[in-house]
């Protein structure tokens, strides 16, 4: 039995299927094809330059970093619509401890960081335990944190906003970490810029090269198999609510070190921008595959849409008009192009 | 030669339910043991209790000699009887390479840096395939795009590859075409040729006939017939299967609605 058979009708996959067979190729051609249209609309002479890219950029770092941590968990098969609000809950946590208690900035990161990282592992302990919708699970932690944000901001500090972040013991060096710029050509950058870089290269790998990934493909493929094969799916999916929990807590530190201070509605309406990033990435809805590099490209769509509008000077206002176009023609070139290097019709 | 897995009288009831009842079963090293049975006769049940997902009730369940008890399918798994069920057995949209090591990867590198061994991997998926006849352009491509009786072939190589002892497949041919029955059943001698004694469960006589070295027939929770392969004929099989008697009667009743 060890002569093989070769089937004639098996072609080689040719280079070009080999590069369409990657989830993230349809956002990437997307991305091209975006710029483009920017840079040649653009009235400011700016949008390609350093200047612009330290724009968009800025607004596509925050997007990206929780997209991609929703995008494996997407993969998994999950969903988790608290992860903008809980921009809103650390950044807020943060600010009221440094206002009321005057705590050690460090501190103050540390626990919300913690609290964080608790509500993840609530949200994905609920959702394996109970077996019910992670939809429906989180979009229950989104509303009663939205409440909480609101309701105790109030009570602790008599009004809708926490203020004086940058009054905290330590706040310079919390600062350089978190919320600094560098220079890059001459152009200030912002650090959040590199943060996100590193947590993509990091994602990537992660999903790709290590036996996590692998269990995070086949959790969100087929559960059942995947047990079967003696893949921890549970904990491999507890563990992404709490990355998503925890990268939504980076971004809500960030924002509340960058603005020495934070709103109460900080974040709600956020989840969406990272599941659309996912999304637009390649990262399937139904779960089992997708991409991290997706994702920031993703968000590099929606930073570049949000610089390009103004600076073409079109009506603002359509900007999400704008991103709602972009998702649907995305998710119909993925799912067509998948399809194809699949080999299917 | 001792067997490599034997079943001594066993019982299963659910409650007030007896779904088997009395069944012993001898299974060889390097043979195929076919168990035939229509609908209901009670061959879910009998592969639920060698793939350790139901402890029998009452008698005994040997492994190489040694009565054994499992806690779960994966506890079987860590002793030998590796189980493909139908439709269970790959994630589609995951590699060829990847599902053939999942649960199971190949790592290197320390600690935190500790990752797949990925050309590794790639490498004895090849090879271990090509050992089973199984001739890959590209491991990378998802299994999804694979034929179904490649899907099991793959399924019953990666069993083989991790040290499965006893193989149960589960109506591996029951929703495949001809031809890839042929190719299912063709690595089904393979494993058997590996030294694998392969528990082949099935309701097709036809498909038992081409690969079984003994044969049992269930049916309503009992084993009516055992043969060993130089003593039966396929015939014989198919009668005894669909209850002699019963069928020539369907066959005169189906001959009197087609007269009117």
């Amino acid at each position: 039995m060890t002569t093989a058979q070769v089937d004639e009708r098996v072609k080689q996959a040719s280079l070009v299927t080999r590069i369409f067979r990657r989830p993230e190729v349809g956002a990437l051609l997307g991305a091209i094809a975006i710029f483009i249209l920017f840079t040649s609309t653009d009235t400011t002479g700016n949008f390609s330059h350093l200047g612009g890219i330290a724009g968009w950029t800025d607004i596509a770092a925050p997007i990206g970093m929780v997209g991609i941590a929703v995008s494996l968990l997407m993969i998994a098969g999950e969903f988790d619509l608290s992860s903008g609000v809980m921009v809103g809950t650390t950044g807020l946590l943060v600010g009221t401890l440094v206002q009321e208690l005057h705590m050690n900035i460090w501190l103050a990161i540390i626990i919300a960081m913690v609290f964080a990282t608790g509500v993840g592992m609530l949200n994905g302990y609920v959702v394996v335990k109970t077996k019910l919708p992670s939809f429906i699970v989180t979009l229950a932690t989104f509303f009663i944190l939205k409440g909480a944000n609101m309701a105790v901001t109030m009570m602790i500090t008599g009004a809708v906003r926490v203020t004086g972040t940058d009054k905290a013991p330590m706040f310079k060096s919390a600062h350089d970490v978190f919320a600094s710029t560098f220079k890059l050509g001459g152009v200030d950058f912002q650090v959040s810029v590199l943060w996100w870089v590193g947590l993509t290269v990091i994602a990537t790998w992660i999903l790709t090269r290590t036996r996590f990934g692998n269990w995070i493909y086949a959790s969100g493929g087929d559960a059942n198999a995947a047990r079967n094969a003696g893949v921890k799916v549970d904990r491999t999916k507890i563990l992404l609510f709490m990355l998503t929990s925890q990268t939504a807590a980076l971004v809500g530190i960030m924002f509340v070190l960058r603005l020495s201070g934070m709103q109460a509605g900080q974040g709600v309406g956020q989840e969406f921008f990272y599941i659309i990033a996912a999304a637009v990435g390649g990262t399937l809805l139904t779960g089992g595959a997708g991409s991290a590099i997706g994702a920031s490209i993703g968000a590099i769509i929606m930073g570049m849409a949000y610089i390009g509008i103004p600076y073409s000077l079109w009506n603002s206002d359509w900007t999400a008009t704008f991103l709602g176009i972009i998702l649907f023609s995305a998710v119909m070139i993925n799912t067509y192009i998948g399809r194809k290097a699949r080999g299917g019709k | 030669m001792s067997n490599a897995l034997e079943l001594k009288d066993v019982e299963k009831s659910f409650g007030s339910v007896i779904a088997l009842q009395g069944v012993s079963v001898q299974v060889a090293p390097a043979s195929v043991t076919c168990v035939l049975g229509d609908n209901g006769a009670g061959k879910s049940t009998l592969i639920k209790i060698l793939s350790g997902v139901h402890a029998p009730t009452k008698g005994q369940f040997l492994l190489e000699g040694n009565p054994v008890s499992f806690s779960s399918p994966r506890d079987a798994l860590d002793n030998g009887i590796a189980t493909v069920f139908q439709d269970l057995a790959t994630i589609p949209l995951m590699s060829i390479w990847r599902n053939f090591f999942i649960g199971n990867e190949i790592r290197k590198g320390w600690g935190p840096f500790s990752h797949l061994d990925v050309k590794k991997m790639k490498e004895i998926t090849k090879q271990q395939l090509l050992d089973m006849g199984i001739d890959l352009r590209d491991p990378n491509q998802p299994i999804g795009t694979l034929s179904g009786g490649e899907r099991q072939a793959v399924a019953i190589a990666r069993a083989v590859y991790f040290g499965a002892k006893v193989l149960i497949l589960d109506e591996p041919t029951s929703a495949l075409g001809v031809r890839q029955s042929g190719i299912v059943l063709k690595y089904v001698l393979a494993a058997k040729d590996r030294g694998v004694a392969v528990i082949f469960i099935t309701h097709n006589p036809d498909h038992a006939m081409l690969v079984g070295d003994r044969f049992y027939l269930l049916n309503r929770g009992r084993l009516m017939h055992s043969w060993e392969r130089a003593h039966v004929s396929g015939d014989e099989l198919r009668k005894a299967m669909a209850g002699g008697k019963e069928l020539e009667a369907l066959t005169t009743e189906i001959e009197t609605v087609r007269k009117k």
